[in-house]
């Protein structure tokens, strides 16, 4: 029967891809050291250890700084691009738009060196602000993605009625643009601040003295005590990035079926 | 003429290397309701955006109300528009879209909520206020975007295909509501279509445009009657042409000898100038041509014909007939009358005619 194949194949297809994932949790709260079955144990002790250390609070603390500039700028450049993008024809806007779009699928590896040679060779310390450098340039691409079909989605008369009844073009903007993009906004803020947050790579080469979380997690790795609350943190961090995604998954529609427009993609 | 509120004098739109608008002089008066009609692509919107200030000119001038409108934006025009689309704002209420043009006029909320009640009323949405705006029917968003348009009591309303969404019953509804509305507020209407008979029913004046140009302009009555050109004829309700030959001309009067009708003479202004060249031919509608049934007699004219094809409608009857030596059916139109029967295809019949209907381009 070849339906069934089909279903074995797609179940054996998802185990693969979440079961690793569904590990975590399940050793998070296991009492014992060692990663294996049979499991020991309910704890919440590797949880509170996570409390106790102070070189994770700092680097919880560096990512979340870098989580948030980064959405935040890459945001700001989104809308620019997304609108320009919408709105104006200039000579060259295909090219233009192909290389901002680029880095979605350029490696990160190969961004991630080539950005601390320039740095280093322009004799400039890295530190928190390099990172978010790295950061913007792989995020922005993502947030010209969902501002994009935000911002084509909406109607060019709801800009000209606004005019048309006496508001300026900025304030056209505010009262107008603005409000209908707006669960765009939200979601490209989340989707940017959870890929700033997971990242690894460019945190890897570019960040200071002061390592982001993911960073600090693969320092950890290296001594086996540690790796329960590795465990711990790994299932906190999964479950906030489903959280934030799923949210800004669920603005992003919602601004679709507001705007009135058909639902073109998305990242989930 | 009472005094102009829109003048266009030589009005040119370029884009890029199209020549959108070649030309545009014409003078709306105040309270008139002057429609633009036209195929897709004649200019018409792009001049009816133009006056809004939302397109420059390339060359040329529009004045408002006596004022060159040079270099004003389209938020400082004395002008409001209804879009094609409607344009409600789709995150604010019915109220707050009616009552946004009055954000800036530094009313008090109760004077607000009283002019926003107001304009709800005068296009009979009262009550609706406090819905979401985007729940709303095609014809209630409509609703809403005139009362928007008119809650600032602008000089001049531009409408640019705003019945085109709705379906035809709601569309005639709503032609004879603008109209009572257009003469309740006194405000000069300017509507842009492309159909004809919407055009023909709402307007006090139509200019029928043709590729960036006013091929005519003139009442409604006037531009079907008397078409100035063929193509203008061709474009409002159903013409025949035939084929004709110009005999004589003496000061008014023309003689002609037309395929199927034979000599006829004409008036000079049947006669209209500037057909380019063109073989000439004769035009007329086809509620100007009679079926002769036993013993009725012909005021005017006679002609024999065959019916060829027979297309009934219940209060109207359309017969394609082939008039004795010509190539091609002329349609004619017969109102239906009790007692009277509908001619089967291939009957032999008389056709009563008037030189009076006849239009000659040349």
């Amino acid at each position: 029967m070849k339906g069934g194949w089909l279903k074995i194949y797609a179940l054996a297809y998802l185990l693969f891809l979440y079961a690793p994932i569904a590990l975590l949790p399940v050793f998070a709260f296991n009492d014992g050291t060692i990663i294996a079955f049979p499991l020991r144990g309910f704890t919440l002790e590797w949880f509170a250890e996570l409390g106790r250390i102070e070189a994770l609070h700092g680097a919880v603390l560096n990512s979340l700084v870098i989580a948030v500039s980064t959405a935040v700028l890459a945001t700001v450049l989104g809308i620019c691009a997304a609108r320009s993008a919408a709105r104006y024809d200039y000579p060259g806007k295909r090219g233009v738009m192909g290389f901002i779009m680029l880095p979605l699928v350029l490696p990160e590896i190969i961004v991630a060196v080539s950005l601390l040679v320039v740095l280093l060779q322009l004799g400039l310390s890295l530190g928190a602000w390099s990172v978010i450098l790295g950061h913007v340039l792989i995020c922005t691409p993502f947030s010209i993605a969902i501002l994009n079909s935000a911002f084509q989605n909406l109607d060019r008369s709801l800009e000209e009625a606004a005019v048309d009844l006496g508001e300026t073009p900025w304030s056209t903007f505010r009262l107008i643009t603005l409000p209908l993009v707006m669960p765009g906004i939200i979601s490209s803020l989340l989707i940017s601040f959870t890929i700033s947050l997971d990242e690894f790579i460019i945190a890897f080469f570019l960040t200071g003295a002061e390592p982001t979380l993911p960073v600090y997690l693969w320092g950890q790795l290296r001594f086996p005590q540690k790796i329960p609350v590795v465990m711990a943190l790994g299932t906190i961090l999964v479950a906030l990035s489903i959280l934030l995604l799923t949210t800004a998954e669920y603005f992003r529609r919602r601004g679709v079926a507001r705007a009135g427009g058909k639902d073109t993609g998305g990242f989930l | 003429m009472t005094r102009p509120i829109i003048q266009l004098q030589d009005v040119q739109k370029y884009f890029g290397d199209y020549h959108a608008l070649r030309g545009i002089n014409a003078e709306i008066a105040e309270g008139e309701f002057f429609s633009l009609l036209g195929p897709s692509g004649c200019g018409k919107t792009t001049l009816l955006r133009v006056i809004a200030g939302f397109e420059d000119v390339s060359a040329g001038r529009v004045l408002i109300d006596g004022k060159p409108m040079e270099g004003v934006p389209a938020n400082r025009r004395p002008t409001n528009m209804v879009f094609q689309s409607y344009a409600i704002f789709p995150h604010l209420s019915v109220a707050g879209n009616v009552g946004f043009g009055l954000r800036r006029a530094g009313l008090t909320a109760d004077e607000m909520g009283r002019r926003v009640d107001e304009a709800l009323e005068m296009v009979g949405l009262a009550g609706f206020g406090r819905r979401a705006a985007h729940a709303l029917s095609g014809g209630q968003r409509q609703r809403v975007a005139l009362a928007r348009a008119l809650i600032l009591k602008p000089r001049v309303l531009l409408l640019d295909e705003p019945l085109s969404a709705l379906d035809k019953k709601l569309r005639e509804q709503m032609q004879v509501e603008l109209i009572k509305l257009q003469r309740q507020v006194g405000i000069t209407f300017i509507l842009v279509t492309h159909d004809q008979e919407e055009a023909l029913v709402m307007s006090d004046r139509i200019a029928v445009m043709f590729d960036g140009e006013i091929a005519q302009m003139d009442d409604p009555e006037i531009l079907y009657r008397r078409p100035k050109s063929r193509r203008v004829a061709d474009f409002i309700g159903v013409m025949n042409f035939l084929p004709a030959e110009v005999l004589s001309e003496t000061g008014d009067r023309i003689e002609i000898e037309v395929a199927g009708l034979g000599r006829a003479e004409i008036s000079a202004d049947q006669a209209p100038r500037g057909g380019g060249g063109q073989a000439p031919s004769v035009g007329f509608r086809p509620e100007t041509l009679t079926i002769l049934y036993e013993g009725q007699q012909a005021n005017h004219r006679e002609a024999r014909a065959v019916v060829e094809e027979v297309v009934y409608y219940g209060d109207m009857t359309y017969y394609d007939v082939r008039l004795q030596g010509t190539e091609k059916p002329v349609r004619l139109s017969m109102r239906n009358v009790f007692g009277r029967e509908v001619l089967p295809i291939g009957t032999e019949t008389r056709i009563a005619w008037s030189p009076g209907a006849l239009v000659l381009f040349r």
